[in-house]
């Protein structure tokens, strides 16, 4: 028995998608800027895809960039925008790296001012601090529908308002990566001008993803060669993986409703069975609209490094939030922000549930928690060996 | 089964550790701890090496993890290091990351995780008799480790396994090419890991602490110029002291001051001396009894000095030289042994 708790880094590929992909990784091929027939064969799938994305994302005349997946987008958005339309870029602390560190490169490269607004305990970009950083000078605003780590969901329609009021020059960006299994983006992200995806979040192939446009948005490219994308986005488009991302969003938009309401119950019972077992853990942005799928828990007295090696060695695939280049865990940029100390982040744990969570899986995982939780705190000594070798 | 945990840097005594462990028959799980966050040598975070642990361990078959301890490592060694050379000592940094890293907290996360043992790749070898555990050079003199492990008590030598501490290098290297490991030819780890050879301690240093110039002075008093960074002068120095220090007979650092910004230099014969005080000591099994002799070693491939053990205060004393040999700097580890057997070690103290 284990349990799969990390589909928020990625989830397992969903039938509809392997079923669109499979016959482009077989008979069915063709590079979509040619002029022959095989060409114009997978010209006309790539069209049709952009077409069903498109429209799931609330977009109009199918203006939608396919990108390798939710950070080439984010760039694209961030540093494509501030290449052609120089200003000050405001994003939250909260932000995806894939955000973050394109504002910084924006900086370096572009002279962007950045100002990045803080968030409050459960995580939701502060208005007042936002309104404040709005003005005339502004180029790009980004902020994200749902946090990758905690799972909060950001008043998204009053941050599109502010921005119209008061930097009505400057272009909203939002982050929906994490959003898309959860929720109706159309409707959800109405007052954004891009919204950044990633296949792989909802059961789509890893290596694909979009930005879609819901305005039109003067944009410099950031992959440069041939004029695909209408010059937007270099590169031979990936085919399969756009075919495997619209099926996915088909799938995934027909089952919204009923999904979201399974695993939020799922990921409740989940939530309650730990806090019921164990002291010291509390449940992180309890109080606020969250994507039904995201348990985040900081546990005292346990640090989520020796955590997750226990979860890992009974079967349970959990995360931490953040870890650098090298695995090693590090203090989690959302938490502080939230105005967490590093002592308690380092003690953070996030069970991510999704469309393959079973009922099972969950009350293993729970079970699992509690133990690994006690040992860790036991603090169990080695016991004293026999005698090695002479 | 025994479960061991091996800490592995990615270099090709610990990637062979690992494996003999494994060939064993020991539940092996191979960790890395991430200790220094800074700029060094071998790239940001050290992420090849990293990488090079966890493809071994892929190959082994094995877990890999990676465990963060910077905040750690910056407190207990870094730290350590820089407020050492402000007193004008001269510390072994890799001593207090083996004291408090690698042989106290990835000890207690090894325990934490349910394993019996953890394994190393030092040089060096573990015995026991009649229950008592006894800390041994390494079979390769030129790669012995013993002297940086001295502080290991009887706790963490009843669960260390050293598997390469039979070996000499030569044959580790062997091992890890039939093994195909990636590590084989791999250049050995040099100097202090988180100093890179570009900025040297010089100017790791001077980020962080004042680091002034001084006046050299002789015994009489005679000035010989100045030197623009007195912290980073050790006792026995000889090199590196200016344009002033000429002449035929060869002059060395006997002392540093830094109240009054003056390093005393002396002659050879001013350099030696009969007794070597040691402080914060710490005894491999049982203290040792005064008038012991033993053999005393006081730089990590330093020769070995005939001594006599004089103890003052619990975990002070002297080591009483047989024949007279150069002063050691402070902070410098002074670690006694009985034949190959470590017994003991402790600091050299700042000067009262």
């Amino acid at each position: 028995m284990g349990a799969y708790l990390d589909h928020a880094a990625t989830t397992p590929l969903g039938a509809a998608a392997r079923e669109a992909i499979t016959p482009w990784l077989g008979e069915l091929f063709g590079n979509p800027s040619g002029s022959h027939p095989v060409a114009a064969r997978a010209r006309s799938a790539l069209d049709d895809v952009r077409d069903v994305l498109a429209q799931a994302l609330g977009t109009v005349a199918g203006d939608l960039v396919f990108t390798s997946g939710g950070t080439e987008a984010a760039n694209l958005a961030v540093l494509g925008r501030l290449s052609h339309t120089p200003g000050a870029v405001v994003v939250s602390a909260v932000e995806h790296h894939a955000v973050l560190e394109a504002a910084h490169v924006a900086q370096r490269l572009h002279g962007a001012d950045v100002r990045v607004v803080g968030v409050n305990a459960q995580g939701q970009v502060d208005l007042d601090q936002l309104g404040a950083a709005l003005d005339r000078s502004v180029s790009l605003v980004s902020v994200q529908l749902v946090n990758n780590e905690v799972g909060t969901v950001q008043p998204l329609d009053r941050v599109a308002r502010l921005v119209r009021r008061r930097a009505p020059q400057a272009v909203l960006h939002t982050d929906a990566v994490q959003a898309v299994p959860w929720f109706d983006i159309a409707a959800m992200a109405e007052g954004a001008d891009m919204i950044s995806i990633s296949a792989h979040k909802f059961g789509g192939p890893q290596g694909v993803g979009a930005l879609a446009f819901r305005r039109p948005v003067a944009l410099g490219a950031t992959l440069v060669g041939g004029p695909q994308e209408r010059g937007r986005r270099a590169g031979t488009q990936n085919v399969a993986g756009a075919l495997g991302m619209a099926a996915a969003m088909e799938a995934t938009a027909a089952e919204r409703s009923r999904e979201a309401a399974r695993v939020r119950e799922l990921r409740d019972g989940l939530v309650s069975e730990i806090l019921g077992r164990l002291r010291g853990v509390r449940e992180t942005a309890a109080g606020a609209e969250r994507a039904p799928g995201h348990c985040h828990l900081l546990v005292d007295g346990v640090e989520s490094e020796a955590l997750l090696v226990l979860l890992g060695g009974m079967g349970v695939s959990a995360s931490a939030g953040s870890a650098c280049a090298s695995g090693a865990m590090e203090p989690s940029h959302v938490l502080t922000a939230m105005g967490y100390s590093e002592t308690e982040a380092l003690g953070a744990l996030r069970l991510t549930l999704g469309h393959t969570t079973t009922a099972e899986e969950v009350e293993y995982a729970a079970g699992a928690v509690v133990r690994a939780v006690e040992q860790l705190r036991r603090g169990a000594r080695m016991p004293v060996a026999a005698a090695p070798g002479p | 089964m025994k479960r061991v945990l091996v800490a592995m840097s990615g270099g090709v005594d610990s990637s062979v550790a690992a494996a003999l462990a494994l060939a064993q028959g020991y539940e092996v799980v191979g960790a890395t701890m991430k200790l220094w966050g800074g700029p060094s040598d071998s790239g940001c975070c050290s992420v090849a090496d990293v990488e090079d642990a966890r493809r071994v361990c892929q190959q082994l078959g094995v877990a890999h993890h990676v465990f963060n301890f910077t905040a750690e490592f910056e407190r207990e060694v870094v730290a350590r290091y820089v407020s050492a050379h402000e007193q004008a000592a001269t510390p072994n940094p890799c001593i207090s990351c083996n004291a408090h890293l690698k042989f106290d907290r990835f000890f207690e996360r090894a325990r934490q995780l349910g394993f019996d043992m953890i394994a190393t790749g030092h040089h060096a070898r573990v015995t026991c008799t009649d229950g008592v555990f006894r800390l041994r050079r390494g079979h390769d003199p030129a790669k012995d480790q013993s002297y940086v492990l001295y502080m290991l008590g009887q706790q963490q030598l009843s669960s260390l396994e050293l598997p390469v501490g039979e070996m000499t290098k030569a044959q580790v290297r062997a091992v890890a090419a039939d093994l195909r490991l990636r590590t084989a030819a791999k250049a050995d780890s040099q100097d202090v890991c988180f100093i890179s050879r570009q900025g040297g301690r010089q100017a790791f240093l001077g980020e962080r602490i004042p680091v002034r110039p001084g006046r050299l002075v002789g015994k009489d008093g005679s000035d010989f110029g100045e030197v623009p960074e007195l912290e980073l002068l050790t006792v026995g120095q000889r090199r590196g002291l200016g344009t002033a220090v000429t002449g035929p007979e060869r002059r060395y650092v006997v002392g540093v001051d830094l109240a009054t910004r003056t390093a005393t230099l002396g002659s050879l014969e001013d350099l030696l001396v009969a007794e070597i005080p040691v402080a914060d000591v710490s005894w491999s099994a049982a203290p040792v009894p005064a008038g012991t002799a033993v053999m005393v070693q006081a730089s990590a491939h330093g020769r070995p000095l005939a001594a006599r053990w004089q103890p003052s205060r619990p975990h002070a004393g002297r080591v009483v030289l047989e024949e007279r040999a150069r002063r050691i700097a402070p902070g410098q580890a002074v670690v006694l042994y009985e034949g190959d057997i470590v017994l003991g070690g402790g600091t050299v103290p700042l000067p009262a």
